[in-house]
């Protein structure tokens, strides 16, 4: 017999991928379906542009002060190495990765709390028994919403962490503005972009359908609800961290 | 009509529904009673599909549904109206838009024809102008309505009401009742409707099922169930101790 953890394991994620092939299927409304992909890129994308930003400004000034930490004393490598390096941890690492798990937090948590008020209200089942495919409607429109936000949301981290680092790179004289420029204008492979593009749409799917999955099957009151968007998010964000390791070992690598 | 035919269901190993078979009648109002965790909404809840039985089979207008193509299961769909024990409006939804929403799915109706449609609806549970209220600012009362409005925007043949007047005063429950009753004679649909209520049983009981433990102990006409010799039922019906003086005060006459 095999273990009894591993069994759960496979159960579960054999019911997550029965809720992804119910979730992909052409919607049974197309007016519907736009009016809830337009609330949900709302609800997902816009409301999250705040908290993107302001953490991104910050971390963005954090990295560039370690790096120039890093650099002093040396010699040899020149003070405009700290745009440099500051670019490349924020394209690399810090604005997919970091971004998607503070996501995981807020988004996650959103997801999984309200699919999971609806199903023990028995909202899912008044879907359900109308006819409505409950995990398409449910589903489909937070997904297609993340997938085609999330670039935007990457986009403007970056955008924002460098202006970061430039801000903390000046004020705390570790070089010049014109410096800092010349930094960042260094030879940049654009195969980066790419990966981080990649990343960020992986971990957009990860960080909406793990907490609609702990959302759909609830089982009880509102207790659970909590319980379950507690799990979701512990869950989607070690997924994701895991996928990180996998992805930068196969793009990277 | 709507015939249920040997109905089984078990949840872990116990056995909650125990071979259950009747027949309801359109244009009549069947009730389904029974104590708390007889079984009801998991029997209602079986014959709108919600719940797939373990065994057994269920007969809509003749048609077996065991037998039904997926298609015809999703047109039967169509034709089942659901009033949950908590109305289970859609929280993110006006009023309109909850009673709307089937037509919105399944409709090619226009905006103008919709609306005229929801307010034929929410007249005829005598609910006028809170189309714009959301169902967080209903009474309880009130979202029973909107949730019955919903139940019969598609003309169903089918009505299922799970408590419909659980957590509602008396005189309210009596007007929900009599609302239903009235909807059912008019448009010729088959309604069943959980409860147990004793007072729903006098008022608008026209074929009654008594579950126990999961299995039909009884089954008769309101005028029947106060004659009953099934020691069960007796038990049942008299618990209240309104029913109990009037069947005393009957005898001594
Ligand atoms: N999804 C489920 N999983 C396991 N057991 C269940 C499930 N649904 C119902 N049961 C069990 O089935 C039994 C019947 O429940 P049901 O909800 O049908 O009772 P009921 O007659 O509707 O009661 P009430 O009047 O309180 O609504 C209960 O013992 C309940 O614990
Ligand atoms: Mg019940």
């Amino acid at each position: 017999m095999l273990p009894k953890f591993i069994v759960k394991f496979f159960t579960k994620a054999g019911r997550y991928f029965i809720l992804l092939r119910r979730a992909f299927t052409r919607p049974q409304s197309w007016r519907v379906f736009g009016r809830l992909y337009m609330r949900e890129i709302d609800d997902l994308g816009f409301n999250s542009m705040g908290i993107v930003t302001f953490l991104s400004f910050f971390v963005g000034a954090v990295v560039a002060l370690q790096m120039a930490l890093n650099l002093d004393g040396s010699a040899i490598i020149p003070k405009y190495y700290t745009a440099y390096a500051t670019r490349e941890t924020v394209v690399l690492e810090f604005s997919p990765t970091i971004i998607a798990i503070i996501l995981c937090g807020k988004i996650g948590s959103f997801v999984a709390s309200s699919i999971g008020t609806m199903r023990v209200t028995e909202q899912i089942e008044a879907l359900d028994v109308m006819g409505v495919n409950s995990a398409n409607y449910l589903l489909l429109p937070k997904i297609a919403a993340m997938l085609s936000f999330m670039p935007i949301l990457i986009m403007t981290s970056i955008v924002t962490a460098i202006f970061g680092g430039w801000v903390a790179a000046i004020t705390s004289g570790t070089c010049t503005s014109a410096e800092f420029i010349y930094g960042l204008r260094m030879p940049f492979d654009t195969f980066y972009v790419t990966y981080a593009m990649i990343k960020s749409e992986v971990f957009a799917f990860v960080l909406v359908t793990i907490p609609a999955y702990f959302g759909y099957y609830i089982n009880g009151g509102a207790l659970d609800v909590g319980k379950a968007s507690t799990n979701a998010v512990v869950c989607s964000s070690t997924i994701i961290i895991i996928l990180n390791y996998v992805l930068t070992q196969t793009l990277l690598g | 009509m709507l015939q249920a035919i040997n109905i089984c269901k078990s949840f872990d190993g116990k056995q909650v529904l125990k071979d259950i078979s009747s027949t309801f009648d359109a244009g009549k109002t069947n009730l389904i009673i029974g104590q708390s965790g007889a079984g009801k909404t998991v029997f209602l809840k079986s014959l709108t599909g919600l719940i797939t039985p373990d065994a057994g089979d269920i007969l809509y207008g003749g048609m077996s549904y065991n037998a039904m193509s997926e298609d015809e299961k999703n047109n039967l769909r169509h034709e089942i109206g659901m009033v949950f024990q908590g109305g289970a409006l859609f929280d993110s939804m006006d009023v309109e838009e909850n009673v709307m929403f089937p037509l919105m799915m399944f409709s090619s109706m226009s905006r103008s024809e919709m609306r005229d449609r929801v307010d034929w609806a929410l007249r005829r549970v005598n609910l006028p102008d809170v189309q714009r209220k959301t169902p967080a600012e209903l009474s309880g009362g009130m979202k029973k309505r909107v949730a019955i409005a919903r139940g019969i925007i598609m003309n169903p043949k089918y009505l299922f009401c799970d408590e419909p007047n659980s957590g509602l005063d008396p005189k309210t429950s009596i007007v929900i009742d009599q609302l239903i009753s009235e909807i059912t004679h008019e448009y010729g649909m088959t309604t069943i409707i959980n409860t147990h209520d004793m007072n729903s049983v006098m008022e608008i009981g026209e074929k009654i099922i008594f579950l126990k433990g999961g299995r039909k102990a009884w089954e008769g006409t309101s005028a029947e169930i106060l004659e009953a010799q099934n020691t069960d039922i007796v038990d049942f019906v008299y618990s209240s101790p309104i029913l109990k003086a009037l069947k005393e005060s009957k005898l001594r006459k």
